[in-house]
């Protein structure tokens, strides 16, 4: 592809998608749970400014309201209840430690070129100039995966997990100019219900096991049942 | 058109008003008389489907045809049965102390809503919002499934929102793809997620973007069927949640998302018919999937300790059997699969229904635990062993009818994997078996009483499966034979 031949706007995109793959990135590396949520927000500020700005090149008056509604949820909301739920289960000054943090990276990297291998029939078919993000976004959603997987705090692998939902949202922005508005909206009414529930499971979760690291979940595997009786449930 | 609107309107309105009012005695009451409502409209929607044909909507939001409409119906009648189970049983949990009345409120807002959106996201026509009442199903769920607070429940249902969501995020990426490959043919790309439209235009349909897409959903919506090695989540989530949840859960959603990842498989057939060097890629993925599960299910069936984890591995066992008929492809196998569809959701309730009166007997759900059932309380033991008869596929019982067409339909294509089939069926009867004998023969602990069971939708629910096996009435033959030919392209009948 050629940059020389993009307007300034399309050019704009392209940058703004670079930055939310950059996030990604941050949320990958950063270990400070309070710094995770920071850079979750980031990258809904992003998603949401490249979100207008294809609005914008696209002429696609609706994307405007997409727009708003990821800055409002993802920017803004949804960092704010982690946030405060951080607060309040005191655990501002928590560092979680990542196994093989350079492995993860290279890793990550090796996700972004797998991506950039598999949407290159679907960027053969595309007309829209923002085609060559549908990598990008695409990478999102897998790195969202891989922070998930890393990660034992409950916290740090819900911010994974919205960061997925900014990879899906920026694909259907990219690749389609976004999907039909009532199904946008049920996918935020959906987001929102989810928001509330992880807060709901956090306190859950503190009190079941005192803590949030999810690893310490481990009652129900499969092969500790055969090895030691549980103790009888009643 | 009303019948459809009442069918969701019912448990939509169901769900504010046990939300709204705290405190409330009769809400297992309320709950099965909307539920039953539910059913009623639900009947009437079917019957208007089997007189006109198809239904589609004003502005092409909903759409029901035979292929949907009956699982319409089977939902919300296991949904009612269940509902009838659930309110003695509930009450017993309040009894105990297990919970309080604030969570019976949850409970029942939660039921009717989770009723609500499996209805919706088997009526809707936009793949899209399909999506949505999927994800929907998981959040009206999994506070359900945690409702005991105790460390393992709590667990489990937080694996089945981390896995079910990262699984159903994937399925939306499948989803956006599918619009994407549709907008780029259609003229007004806003009508490229209404399945009527794509399933029109499927040959136009870029066939390498749509094996992409389908992989995306087939590995999201397969996480919410429980395919093997996305299961994880699924013996977990049935196990520790009430028991009235396991029944609706094993027998209803994980049907619903079945029918997701056919309704798909539909178009990606259209698209690649002709046109790829392997135009049954979608049929091939799905019996591997689905020939996988059913083995790898089986064999976890002998190690259990807990009687719902052991019936949740067989709930995997057999949507891997249906994933594997599906697949398949061709009108025998693909009439196999529904009725096999019906019977599993009818007889896999009634055991869990059983198996809830059962661990209120034993006091433990530890199957060392459970013994001497028959001796106990006659109509329990009996009930339980007749429903595993049932699943394991004995004759006279319906499921024994729809595994002896798919091998059948299995010999005729793939004489080698009826071998497969045979040994998986019976590896999972020996898994069942050795476990269910002593439960129910077993010599009873001391001081075991009986309890208050209300074994009507248990006794129910066999006598249709039994029915099914001996004879299918004609109406519902021709019914599924009608969504025969909308799958498979040719009726049997």
């Amino acid at each position: 592809m050629n940059f020389a031949q993009f307007t300034l706007q399309e050019q704009g995109v392209v940058i703004l998608a670079a930055l939310v793959l950059f996030a990604s990135f941050a949320l990958l590396a950063q270990t400070r749970i309070i710094a995770c949520i920071h850079a979750f927000a980031w990258q809904g500020a992003l998603v949401a400014a490249a979100t207008a700005m294809v609005a914008l090149v696209a002429n696609q008056h609706h994307l405007y309201v997409s727009a708003l509604i990821t800055l409002a949820l993802k920017a803004v909301l949804i960092p704010w209840v982690l946030h405060r739920i951080v607060v309040k289960l005191e655990i501002t000054r928590e560092v979680e430690t990542v196994v093989n943090p350079a492995l993860v990276l290279l890793a990550a990297a090796a996700l972004v070129a797998f991506s950039y291998y598999v949407a290159l029939p679907v960027e053969k078919l595309s007309t829209l100039a923002t085609r060559n993000t549908i990598a990008i976004s695409m990478a999102v959603v897998l790195l969202g995966m891989l922070i998930m997987v890393t990660r034992r705090q409950a916290i740090t692998q819900v911010v994974g997990f919205m960061s997925m939902e900014n990879g899906l949202f920026f694909a259907a922005v990219v690749s389609t100019h976004g999907m039909p508005m009532v199904v946008e909206l049920g996918v935020a009414f959906d987001l929102l219900v989810a928001t509330v529930i992880f807060g709901v499971f956090f306190f859950q979760i503190r009190q079941s096991i005192d803590s949030l690291d999810v690893d310490r979940l481990s009652r129900l595997a499969e092969t500790s049942e055969l090895d030691e009786p549980q103790e009888e449930r009643e | 058109m009303n019948a459809l609107l009442a069918t969701l309107l019912i448990p939509l309105l169901g769900t504010l008003l046990m939300a709204a009012v705290p405190r409330c005695r009769i809400a297992g009451w309320i709950n099965v008389a909307f539920a039953a409502a539910t059913t009623l409209a639900s009947v009437v929607l079917a019957l208007e489907v089997l007189r006109d044909g198809p239904l589609l909507s004003n502005g092409k939001f909903f759409y029901v045809d035979a292929f949907n409409v009956y699982l319409l119906v089977l939902t919300a009648f296991v949904a009612t049965t269940t509902a009838i189970f659930s309110r003695p049983y509930m009450d017993h949990e309040l009894a105990l102390g297990r919970v309080n009345s604030r969570r019976m409120r949850l409970y029942h807002a939660m039921y009717q809503g989770f009723l609500f959106t499996m209805l919706l996201a088997l009526s809707t026509n936009n793949l899209g919002i399909l999506w949505v009442a999927l994800e929907g199903a998981t959040l009206a769920t999994v506070l359900l499934v945690s409702l005991y607070r105790t460390p393992e429940s709590v667990e489990a249902a937080w694996k089945y929102f981390i896995l079910c969501g990262v699984g159903i995020a994937q399925a939306l990426f499948g989803t956006v793809l599918l619009y994407f490959s549709a907008a780029s043919v259609l003229t007004v790309p806003e009508d490229g997620l209404l399945w009527t439209t794509l399933h029109g235009i499927a040959g136009q349909l870029d066939p390498t973007v749509m094996s992409i897409a389908f992989v995306f959903l087939l590995v999201g919506y397969g996480t919410k069927v429980g395919l093997v090695p996305l299961h994880n989540w699924l013996p977990d989530a049935h196990s520790e949640g009430p028991t009235p949840m396991s029944a609706v859960l094993s027998g209803l959603l994980l049907n619903v998302a079945l029918y997701a990842v056919v309704r798909t498989k539909m178009l990606v057939d259209g698209a690649l018919h002709g046109v790829s060097n392997t135009p049954q890629l979608a049929g091939y993925l799905m019996m591997a999937f689905g020939l996988l599960s059913f083995l790898v299910a089986g064999l976890f069936l002998h190690r259990q300790r807990d009687i719902k984890r052991m019936f949740s591995y067989s709930s995997i066992e057999h949507m891997g059997l249906m994933t594997f008929a599906f697949g398949l492809g061709g009108p025998l196998a693909t009439f196999a699969a529904l009725l096999h569809m019906t019977m599993h959701s009818l007889v896999k309730s009634a055991i869990f229904v059983t198996v809830g009166h059962a661990t209120h007997i034993a006091g433990s759900q530890a199957i060392d635990k459970i013994r001497g059932l028959i001796r106990t309380q006659p109509t329990v033991g009996w009930g339980l062993l007749l429903g595993t008869a049932a699943i394991a596929g004995f004759p006279p019982f319906g499921l024994f009818v729809s595994e002896f067409l798919l091998l059948i339909a299995t010999m005729q294509s793939w004489p080698w994997l009826t071998v497969a089939l045979l040994s998986g069926l019976a590896i999972a009867f020996a898994g069942l078996f050795r476990h269910i004998h002593p439960m129910v023969y077993g010599n009873q602990p001391d001081g075991q009483q009986p309890v208050k069971a209300n074994m009507l939708p248990v006794y129910l629910h066999l006598l249709l499966a039994l029915w099914f096996g001996l004879a299918i009435p004609a109406v519902l033959a021709q019914w599924f034979d009608q969504a025969t030919q909308l799958i498979a392209g040719q009726g049997v009948l």
